[in-house]
């Protein structure tokens, strides 16, 4: 194969073929209504990577427009011919990534940053000191010492501020590894606990796990479940994912369960495609989709099993912020929404535009964080108009961006933000059985 | 010289906020194409917000002899924003959306960048409507759909663009600025520059602000499908309904082939085993609609149709919509490069038509669907085939030639409402005649002396023939 061909395979060249321009997305996507250019569109994108398959670009024209893709896949879910743009995008990050010439100094920021920064494997096991945010803003302090700061100003200090106070290690540590209901169990569940959301959010996986319980699921908490590794995939580091996605469906062999469940859109986005990952065909494909075949989000296991009534009325107005990756990649919309309409006195305020992205997505708003508070401020009016007490969410990464957009708005007093999880346990929920 | 050392270059600069100008080549690669076929790289992308600046531009554009291309979102199929000469793109789509309803005056004015579903979303909010629906409504800006006199389905009983604008504010390739029309409906002062404009592609200045006329909007609409066994009989079924007093809204077809791709990509329900199916929209009054559709049931039976179904409620309804929704995407699995074409006949000649169509698509050997807005004789042949397959796209470019001339043959015309723009300017002079076309461009040399206002669209070049490849 020439280069450009290899170029080409490497770029999902032929699938850019999908895309007829018909500009659909631009209503869609964020960026483009943020950074006002084609460039920063699914189309514009999209035909970069094309033009760079075709050797009329390079790559390092795609780099920033690829960067500074949320990854939020709105342009999917409107696109009338259904180009790939997942694929698309993960390709040209992967190629981005491995074409890069780094410097030394590059190389040391990146194993800084991947080794010890963002979640891996080994760090899941060795949680239960410090947690992976406080480890980060403690970090950054380190970066400071190894004169890392270049590598952008991270901002942790504004992620610090609107964390939740964390547990004890010891609370951490006599968690149960496996859960039973009072009354026989209806289902048998896995529950995958989510780096962030187990390191930042601990209380609402504990919540997640009782909801199951009262619901009347057995649930149990595989050790070696690790990162779902959709991070890694986002930066490009395919390899790594791949082999995150290896333990977790090897972890999960190991129980038979009716579902594997998660609290958490962008984790169960990337749980839920694991099959995309292995050629078609191979053991490993099977196996991935006998795991992707139970995974759901806790609001479908909860609407599916329906053995939860709340007994507590919560006379608040609350608005949903949904997940991206929910919406657009599990095409999880409706439940969300029914268990909320089932939480007596709680009403629900829908706002503008609700499928525009808040701006966190993944990492995004620790390295592109000037644009990404364009985007929050953006979300934040479409929020504010609704006038809510609390902004209810699906993800960790949400979650704590629009706690950060209620700081940014200096609304702490009026305003909460909650995860869906959180909002159903103040309703009291008991058995229904 | 760089771009960025190019005296224009810096002349734009003492007006146009710096940000507002891209000349980096991701930026030229992001606006060297549109929803057609081609690509042109421009030297700089201009956006502009303000009249001012549009002013600003297009006198410095003059004096420098750069050429300028309005664009709005880009999403023509004609090729109309394509920078075909290089120059400036200038972007129209970031300027801040404005639509100011006046509900005792039925008339909206609203910015270039306004989308029409936004226009008749406002308008709704007082009972009134803005008929206009292209199908990319919802993306493409009102200063596109004016510049290509866009129409849609409500084609039929509302008319076009053009039918809903009583007045324009737009610079000159001069840059001089001038208003055409009023507020009113009857306005007979001198000659009607506003139809000039719209239509013309940006061929003639960059248009800044329109007045648009609102209707009340009907207080029901109710819909009707009919399956018939041959296309003829669907024809004489259509000319029946119009001839009895009834103007429906919409009148929609698929054939066999569109009806078959659906059912393939998402089963919808409709009939595989048919030549045709007629999609009828009525609206007005909940009263005369029941008799209306009833009416319209008798006929489509008297002539033939096979199989007719009158949705219960709003939901059955939708669903049928959502069919023909599924058109576009489903006929995309064929083969992933669409040639949307949109040639138009009269009425009376649409059976004839279609069986033309079926014979270039046995001729050429090619995938070729028809579906449409039969109802004002505006057809959508749509080719589908393969852009990386040379050789098919030269019996493509083939077919679609002898497309157009059946059209213009037939009475009719190249195009109902994409535009001419670089694909279907090689077939204007077989339509409009040599005299015709020469008018035209005498117009356009006396509006833009120094050519530089989106050259080479709607007029051939010696010689050009239409190109679908692209070395
Ligand atoms: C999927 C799809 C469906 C479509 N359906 C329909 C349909 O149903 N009916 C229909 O009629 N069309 C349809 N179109 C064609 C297209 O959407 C219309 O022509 C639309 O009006 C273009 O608007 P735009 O903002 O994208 O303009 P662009 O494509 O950017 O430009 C179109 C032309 O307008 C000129 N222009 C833009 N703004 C200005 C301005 N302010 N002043 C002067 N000139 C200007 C440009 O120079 C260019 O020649 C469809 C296109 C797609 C991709
Ligand atoms: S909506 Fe889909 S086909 Fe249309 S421009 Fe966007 S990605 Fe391409
Ligand atoms: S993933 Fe989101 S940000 Fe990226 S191109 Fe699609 S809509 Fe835009």
């Amino acid at each position: 194969m020439s280069d450009l061909q290899t170029l080409q395979k490497q770029l999902n060249y032929d699938k850019t073929f999908d895309c007829v321009q018909c500009g659909y997305c631009l209503p869609a996507c964020p960026t483009y209504e943020t950074m006002e250019r084609e460039t920063h569109s699914p189309r514009g994108r999209i035909n970069l990577v094309k033009m760079v398959a075709e050797g009329k670009a390079t790559l390092s024209d795609l780099e920033e427009p690829i960067e500074k893709c949320l990854g939020c896949m709105a342009c999917t879910t409107v696109c009338p011919t259904n180009v790939e743009y997942g694929t698309i995008l993960e390709g040209a990050k992967e190629t981005i990534e491995n074409n890069r010439v780094k410097t030394k100094r590059q190389k040391k920021i990146e194993d800084f940053l991947f080794g010890t920064f963002f979640p891996s494997s080994t760090w899941m096991n060795r949680l239960g000191k410090a947690t992976w945010l406080y480890q980060a803003t403690g970090l950054q302090k380190a970066a400071q010492t190894l004169k890392l700061t270049t590598i952008a100003p991270l901002h942790l200090d504004k992620f610090e501020k609107i964390l939740p106070p964390q547990p004890s290690p010891g609370e951490r540590k006599s968690r149960k590894r496996h859960v039973y209901p009072d009354q026989p169990p209806v289902a048998k569940a896995i529950f995958f606990t989510g780096c962030i959301m187990d390191s930042a959010f601990f209380h609402i996986n504990e919540q997640t796990i009782e909801l199951l319980r009262r619901s009347g699921v057995e649930v149990i908490i595989p050790e070696e479940q690790t990162c779902c590794g959709a991070l890694h995939a986002h930066s490009g580091k395919v390899a790594t994912s791949k082999e995150l996605a290896m333990k977790n469906i090897e972890a999960c062999e190991r129980e038979n369960v009716d579902y594997i469940v998660n609290n958490a859109g962008g984790c169960g986005a990337r749980l839920v495609e694991y099959d995309h990952l292995f050629a078609e065909g191979s053991d490993w494909h099977t196996r991935a989709l006998a795991f992707t075949e139970k995974v759901r989000d806790i609001s479908e296991v909860l609407v599916e099993i329906d053995g939860l009534h709340f007994t507590k009325p919560v006379t608040k107005t609350v608005t949903y912020q949904p997940s991206c990756h929910m919406t657009n990649v599990q095409k999880v919309t409706t439940p969300p929404r029914r268990l909320m309409e089932k939480i007596p006195g709680l009403r629900v305020q829908g706002m503008t535009n609700p499928d525009f992205c808040c701006g966190s997505a993944g990492i995004y708003n620790i390295v592109n964080y000037e644009d990404s508070m364009v985007i929050l401020d953006r979300k934040m009016e479409d929020v504010t108009e609704t006038a809510p007490d609390a902004i209810v969410t699906t993800n960790p990464g949400c979650l704590l961006q629009m706690k950060l957009g209620i700081e940014r708005e200096r609304k702490q007093k009026r305003m909460k933000a909650v995860h869906l999880v959180e909002l159903m346990m103040e309703a009291k929920p008991q058995p229904k059985r | 010289m760089t771009v960025e050392d190019k005296e224009w270059v810096k002349e734009l600069k003492v007006f146009i906020p710096e940000k507002q100008i891209m000349t980096g080549y991701a930026d030229l690669v992001s606006y060297s194409f549109d929803g057609s076929f081609g690509e042109y790289m421009p030297e700089a992308i201009v956006q502009v917000k303000t009249k001012g600046e549009v002013v600003h531009v297009m006198k410095v554009a003059n004096r420098f002899l750069v050429p300028v291309t309005p664009r709005g979102q880009g999403t023509c199929l004609s090729g109309g924003p394509l920078p075909v000469k290089g120059g400036i793109v200038l972007d129209m789509s970031q300027w801040p959306e404005t639509i100011d309803i006046i509900p005792d005056d039925l008339i909206a004015i609203v910015s270039p960048s306004a989308l029409a579903a936004d226009i008749n979303k406002a308008a709704e909010a007082h009972g009134l409507m803005y008929p206009p629906d292209p199908s990319s409504a919802h993306v493409g800006t009102i200063g596109g759909n004016l510049a290509e006199n866009s129409g849609g389905p409500r084609g039929l009983k509302y008319g076009v663009t053009k039918d809903y604008v009583i007045g324009l504010e737009f610079v000159t390739p001069e840059g001089e600025v001038i208003k055409t029309g009023g507020r009113t409906i009857k306005n007979v002062t001198g000659y009607d520059l506003t139809k000039l404009i719209i239509g013309s592609e940006g061929t003639l200045g960059v248009i800044t602000k329109a007045t648009l006329k609102l209707v009340p909007k009907p207080k029901a609409v109710r819909t009707l499908m009919a399956v018939f066994d041959d296309v003829e009989n669907a024809g004489r079924a259509i000319s029946k309904t119009l001839t009895s007093g009834i103007l429906p809204s919409k009148m929609e077809f698929m054939d066999q082939a569109c009806c078959i791709a659906v059912e393939n990509y998402q089963p919808s329900g409709l009939p595989t085993d048919a030549a045709a199916v007629l999609i009828i929209e009525l609206d007005g009054h909940p009263a005369a609609l029941a008799e209306e559709a009833s009416d319209i049931e008798h006929i489509m039976k008297e002539l033939g149709a096979k199989k007719i179904i009158v949705p219960q409620n709003e939901e059955e309804a939708n669903r049928i919509w959502h069919a023909r929704k599924q058109v576009s995407p489903a006929t995309a699995q064929i083969k992933p490069t669409k040639v949307s074409e949109d040639a138009t006949v009269p009425r009376s000649q649409i059976a004839p038509m279609i069986e033309r169509l079926q014979q270039i698509k046995e001729k050429y050997q090619v995938e070729l669907v028809v579906f449409g807005h039969i109802g004002d004789g505006n057809l959508h042949p749509n080719i589908l085939c393969d852009k990386r397959n040379n050789e098919e796209m030269g019996r493509v470019e083939e077919a679609v030639a002898e497309l157009f001339e059946t059209a213009i043959d037939l009475g009719g015309t190249l195009s109902g409402e994409h535009g001419i723009g670089t694909m279907k300017a090689p077939f204007m002079e077989r339509e409009l005649g040599a005299a015709g076309l020469d008018m035209m461009k005498r117009i356009k040399e006396s509006w833009d002396p120094n050519n530089i206002m989106n050259p080479n669209k709607i007029f051939p070049e010696k010689g050009q023939k239409l190109v679908l490849r692209n070395e």
